[in-house]
C-alpha cells in the first residue's frame, strides 16, 4: 500500500489520469441508464406536466447518481487500499487541505444546483397550472365566489373547459360542472386545459393526481384558481394529500379522462341522472367502528355524503 | 474489588459520581449541577424515549404492511404517527443531543462545566415533565394528538370531544415547555463556548463539535421564539375560542405554516449540526489524518445556520404559494448544497490516503456518510419546485427525512456514543456486538427508507393508515427492514448495558485520539482538568503532524494515566 500512496504522490502520472478517465466513464454510462431507468419509478404520464416533470427527475436523477456514484467508490477505494493493517498504529499523510480543491468543490456544486434551478423555474413557468387565490371567510361566501363568475381570464379562455367547482370536506369529495353537473368523481376532457375552484370546507386538503404529477392544497378560507390538462385516456387515482383527519387515507376518488365527445356525453347523460347520496368510504368504515362499540380515538364524524348525479364506483380499476 | 475500597465520607456525599463508590447510581436521579451527570441523565432518558418511539414505529409498521387498515382503528394509527414523529424529535433527538453537548464542550474546550450550571440542570428536569405530559396524553379521554408534528390548523383545533384537557392540548404544553428547556440550553451552551476556553483556544483551534454546537445552538435562539409565538396561538384557538388560525373569523391558517416551518426547517439543522460535528472530529482519528479544510469546515457551519434561516417556504411549495415565492425559496434551498456538499468533500478528502480503522464508531460514521449523499441528492430533488409539486406530501418525503434523521443523525449518534462511551464510563464497549449493531442497522435501515421513496414516486400520500394495493410491495419490504431495525436494538442495549456494568477498564485516551477531552482520566474528574487547565497550543486534528496540542502534554498525559 505504501508504494501505491507513494506512486501517485506529486503532479497526476497518465496511468493515474486513464484510470480516473475510465472511472468517470463508467459513472457517466451508469447515470445515463439510471435516468432512463428513472421514468419506470413513476405513474403513467397522464398530463401535459407529466412529461416536464419526469424529464426533470430524470436529469436530477443522473446528475445524483454520477454524485452519488462518485463519492461512494471513492470511500470504496479508500475502504479497500487504505486500511490500517492491525497494530499498524502509524498516521496517514498529513494532508491538511488543498485550494484549488476546495474551491472546485464549493463552485462546481453552485452551478449544478442554479441550472437545475433555473431550468425548474422555466419549466414552472411552461406549465403554469396555479392560478390566483382569494381570501374568504367561510364555505358559503367560497361558494358564492365560486359560482358568481367572476373567473380569472385564463379559465375562460378559448380551448378550456371549466371551471369545475373542487369541494373537499371530511371526507369525500365533490366535483361540480358548470351545467351544474355533480358528481363525486372528476371527469375531464382529453387535451383541453381544464381549469378549477379549489374549495376546502373544513380543514385543508391536497387535491393530488399521481398520473398528472400535480397537486395543490385546498385551504378553508381562500378559493384558489387552478388549471391543468389532461393527455391519457384512462382512469387515475386522485389522491388527499395534505393529511385531514380521523378517515384521511380513505378520502381518495377517481379521474377519469375521456375524448371530448365522450365527455360531453357524459355530461348530458348525468344531468339526467337524479341526485343521490355518492359512495364514501369514510362514511362506511365510521358506520363499522359505532357497530363495534365506538372504540379508538377521538375524530369528527364524517360530513355526511354528498347529493351528485354521478357516484363513486369503489370496484372501478385504476390505471395509476 | 471496588466496594471493599473505603471511600472518604466526604467524597461520597459530593454531588458527582465516584468510580467505585457505591450508590453512585442515585445520583443520576437528583437535582445534580454537573454537565457530566447531566449528559448522561439526558443520553439515557432519550435513549429510553427512542424505545418508545420505537415501539409506535412496529406498530405502525405493522398496520402498514398491508393495504387495509386492519390492525388499529384510523384515529388511532393518527395518534401513532403523531407520537411517534413527536417522541423522535422531541424526546429522543434533542435531548440526546444536549445530552452530547452537555458532556463533550466543557471537555474538549477545557472548561470545568458549564457557565450555568443551575440553569442547565433546570433545563434538563423540564425533559422528564414534559415527556410525562406526553406520555399522559395517550391516557385522556381521545386519546393523544392525532394531527401530526406539524399539527397544522384547522384540523389540530378541531377537538372533537370538546374536553378542555385533550391531546393536542398536551401536546402543545409538552412541545412549549421543550421550546422552553432548549432555549435555556441554547443559552448556556453559547454562552460556554464563548467565555470558558482554555488559554490558547482561540476560534480557529475550536474543535468542530463545538462549531458546529454554536451554529445550531444559535438557530435555537433565533427560531424557537418564533415557534413559540405560533404554538401559542394555536393553544389559543384550540382551547379559548380565538381565530387567529379560523378562517371563519378572518384568521388564515397559512399564518401557522410560516410560523411552523419558520422554526421547524432550521430545526433539521439543529439537529445535523452536531452529527456534523461528530463526522468531523471521528474521521480524522480513524483516518489518522488532519481534517481536510478544517477552516473552511468550521465556516460553513455557520453558512448553514444563515441560509437554514431562509429556505423554509420550501415546505409549503404546494399549499397556494405563488411562483415567484415557490422560485425564490427553491434559489435559496438549493444554495444549502454548497455548505452541506463542502463538508462532505471534505470528509471524503480526509479518507483519502488515511490509515483507516474500522472501528464500530468508524463503521457508522461511514455508513451515516453514505446514506446522507443519498438523502443530499433526494434533497435537491425535493427543492426543485415541479417535482416537489409531485412528490412533496409523499412517501418520498418520509423515505428522504428518515435518511437523514435515522439514517444519518442516528447513525452519528451511535458513532459518538461508541467513541465516547469510554471517556464517560471508564468502560470500553464490546466491538463484536458493536459491529452487529451497525450491520443490522445499515441494512435495515436501506430496507427500510429507500423502498418509501419508490412508494412516493408512484403516488402514495404520507401519513396513511391504509393505501392502495398497489403500494403493498414497496411497504412489505419497508415494514420488514423495520422489523430489522426493532432486532437490532438488542445487541446495542445488551453492549451498553454490559459494558457499563462489567466492561474492560477503559484507558484515558483509547483511540490514540488528539482533543483537550483524551488528556483527561476515564471518566473525567467532575472538575474536569481543575486548576491545572492546558495552554492550547495548536490546532485540532494534528494527526501525523507531530505537534502537541498543548503545553506540557507529557504532564497532562501522565496525570491522567495516574488518576
Ligand atoms: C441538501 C440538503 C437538503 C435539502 C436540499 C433538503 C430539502 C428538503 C425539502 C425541499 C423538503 C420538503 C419536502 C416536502 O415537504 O415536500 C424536505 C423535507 C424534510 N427534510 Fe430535507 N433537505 C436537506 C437535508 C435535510 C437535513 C439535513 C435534514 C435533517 C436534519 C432534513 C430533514 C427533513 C425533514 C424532517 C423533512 C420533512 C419535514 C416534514 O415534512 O415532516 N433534510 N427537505
Ligand atoms: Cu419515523
Ligand atoms: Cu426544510
Amino acid at each position: 500500500m505504501t508504494n501505491l500512496s507513494a506512486a501517485s504522490a506529486g503532479p497526476l502520472r497518465p496511468r493515474t489520469l486513464g484510470l480516473v478517465a475510465i472511472a468517470l466513464l463508467l459513472d457517466g454510462v451508469a447515470s445515463l441508464r439510471m435516468a432512463d431507468w428513472s421514468h419506470q419509478w413513476l405513474p403513467l404520464p397522464a398530463s401535459a406536466a407529466a412529461p416536464y416533470v419526469d424529464d426533470l427527475f430524470a436529469l436530477e436523477t443522473g446528475i445524483g447518481t454520477f454524485i452519488f456514484l462518485g463519492c461512494v467508490s471513492v470511500i470504496g477505494w479508500t475502504l479497500l487500499f487504505n486500511r490500517a493493517p492491525k497494530y499498524d498504529m502509524d498516521d496517514g499523510d498529513p494532508i491538511e487541505g488543498n485550494l484549488r480543491l476546495e474551491i472546485t468543490w464549493t463552485i462546481l456544486p453552485l452551478v449544478i444546483v442554479m441550472l437545475i434551478a433555473w431550468h425548474a423555474i422555466r419549466v414552472s413557468d411552461t406549465l403554469a397550472t396555479l392560478g390566483g387565490k382569494v381570501r374568504v371567510t367561510g364555505t358559503a361566501e367560497a361558494m358564492a365566489l365560486a359560482n358568481s363568475g367572476a373567473e380569472s381570464s385564463r379559465s375562460v379562455a378559448a380551448g378550456s373547459f371549466g371551471p369545475i367547482e373542487v369541494i373537499g370536506r371530511q371526507w369525500s369529495w365533490e366535483f361540480v360542472y358548470p351545467n351544474g353537473v355533480r358528481s363525486t368523481e372528476l371527469h375531464l376532457p382529453l387535451n383541453l386545459r381544464s381549469s378549477f375552484h379549489l374549495i376546502a370546507t373544513d380543514v385543508i386538503h391536497g387535491f393530488f393526481i399521481p398520473a398528472f404529477r400535480l397537486k395543490q392544497d385546498m385551504i378553508p378560507g381562500s378559493v384558489i384558481d387552478y388549471s391543468l390538462i389532461p393527455t391519457r385516456v384512462g382512469r387515475y387515482r386522485l389522491r388527499d394529500s395534505m393529511f385531514s383527519g380521523g378517515y384521511f387515507s380513505s378520502n381518495q376518488t377517481d379521474v377519469v379522462v375521456e375524448s371530448e365527445a365522450d365527455f360531453q356525453h357524459w355530461l348530458e347523460q348525468a344531468a339526467r341522472q337524479p341526485l343521490k347520496p355518492g359512495y364514501n368510504e369514510a362514511r362506511r368504515l365510521y358506520e363499522k367502528r359505532l357497530a363495534e362499540g365506538d372504540r379508538g380515538w377521538a375524530t369528527v364524524p364524517p360530513a355526511p355524503p354528498p347529493l351528485v348525479h354521478v357516484s363513486t364506483n369503489p370496484a372501478a380499476v385504476h390505471v395509476s | 474489588m471496588s466496594s471493599s475500597v473505603s471511600f472518604d465520607p466526604r467524597v461520597l456525599k459530593t454531588p458527582q459520581p465516584v468510580p467505585g463508590a457505591p450508590d453512585n447510581w442515585k445520583r443520576f436521579f437528583s437535582f445534580n449541577t454537573d454537565a457530566k451527570v447531566i449528559g448522561i441523565q439526558y443520553i439515557a432518558t432519550a435513549l429510553f424515549y427512542l424505545l418508545v418511539g420505537g415501539v409506535l414505529a412496529m406498530i405502525m409498521r405493522g398496520e402498514l404492511i398491508t393495504p387495509a387498515a386492519d390492525l388499529v382503528d384510523p384515529s388511532v394509527y393518527n395518534g401513532l404517527y403523531t407520537m411517534h414523529g413527536t417522541v423522535m424529535l422531541f424526546l429522543f433527538l434533542f435531548p440526546i443531543l444536549n445530552g452530547f453537548n452537555n458532556l463533550l464542550i466543557p471537555p474538549m474546550i477545557g472548561a470545568p462545566d458549564m457557565a450555568f450550571p443551575r440553569l442547565n440542570a433546570a433545563a434538563f428536569w423540564l425533559f422528564p415533565v414534559f415527556g410525562v405530559i406526553l406520555m399522559a396524553s395517550f391516557l385522556v379521554p381521545g386519546g393523544p394528538s392525532g394531527s401530526g408534528w406539524w399539527a397544522y390548523p384547522p384540523q389540530s383545533i378541531q377537538n372533537p370531544l370538546g374536553h378542555f384537557i385533550n391531546g393536542q392540548f398536551l401536546w402543545i404544553l409538552a412541545v412549549a415547555l421543550s421550546g422552553i428547556s432548549s432555549i435555556m440550553g441554547a443559552i448556556n451552551f453559547v454562552t460556554t463556548i464563548i467565555r470558558m476556553r482554555a488559554p490558547g483556544m482561540g476560534w480557529f483551534r475550536l474543535p468542530i463539535f463545538c462549531w458546529t454546537a454554536m451554529a445550531a445552538q444559535t438557530i435555537q435562539l433565533v427560531g424557537l421564539p418564533v415557534l413559540t409565538a405560533g404554538a401559542v396561538l394555536l393553544l389559543f384557538d384550540l382551547s379559548f375560542g380565538t381565530s387567529f388560525y379560523r378562517p371563519e373569523g378572518g384568521g388564515d391558517p397559512m399564518l401557522y405554516q410560516h410560523f411552523f416551518w419558520f422554526y421547524s426547517h432550521p430545526a433539521v439543522y439543529v439537529m445535523v449540526l452536531p452529527v456534523f460535528g461528530i463526522f468531523s472530529e471521528l474521521f480524522p482519528v480513524y483516518a489518522r489524518k488532519p481534517l481536510f479544510g478544517y477552516k473552511v469546515v468550521a465556516i460553513a457551519s455557520f453558512g448553514i445556520t444563515v441560509l437554514s434561516l431562509i429556505v423554509w417556504v420550501h415546505h409549503m411549495f404546494y399549499s397556494g404559494t405563488p411562483q415567484w415565492m415557490r422560485n425564490l425559496f427553491m434559489v435559496t434551498t438549493m444554495l444549502i448544497a454548497v455548505p452541506t456538499g463542502i463538508k462532505v468533500f471534505a470528509w471524503i478528502a480526509t479518507l483519502w490516503r488515511g490509515k483507516l480503522r474500522l472501528t464500530t464508531a468508524m463503521l457508522f460514521c461511514l455508513g451515516g456518510l453514505v446514506n446522507f449523499i443519498f438523502a443530499g441528492i433526494t434533497g435537491v430533488m425535493l427543492a426543485t419546485v415541479p417535482v416537489d409539486i409531485h412528490v412533496g406530501n409523499t412517501y418520498f418525503v418520509v423515505g428522504h427525512f428518515h435518511t437523514v434523521i435515522f439514517s444519518t443523525i442516528t447513525f452519528g449518534i451511535y458513532a459518538g456514543i461508541y467513541h465516547w462511551f469510554p471517556k464517560f464510563t471508564g468502560r470500553m464497549t464490546y466491538e463484536g456486538l458493536g459491529k452487529l449493531h451497525f450491520g443490522l442497522t445499515f441494512v435495515g435501515a436501506q430496507l427500510n427508507f429507500i423502498p418509501m421513496h419508490w412508494a412516493g414516486l408512484m403516488g402514495m400520500p404520507r401519513r396513511v393508515a391504509s393505501y392502495d394495493p398497489e403500494f403493498a410491495f414497496a411497504n412489505v419490504l419497508a415494514s420488514l427492514g423495520a422489523f430489522l431495525l426493532g432486532v437490532a436494538m438488542i445487541p446495542f442495549i445488551l453492549n451498553i448495558v454490559s459494558s457499563w456494568a462489567r466492561g474492560p477498564k477503559a484507558p484515558p485516551n483509547p483511540w490514540q485520539a488528539i482533543g483537550l477531552e483524551w488528556l483527561l482520566p476515564s471518566p473525567p474528574p467532575a472538575e474536569n482538568f481543575e486548576d491545572d487547565v492546558p495552554t492550547v497550543i495548536s490546532g485540532p486534528y494534528g494527526y501525523g503532524l507531530g505537534k502537541p496540542l498543548v503545553e506540557n502534554e507529557a504532564h497532562y498525559v501522565a496525570r491522567a494515566l495516574e488518576a
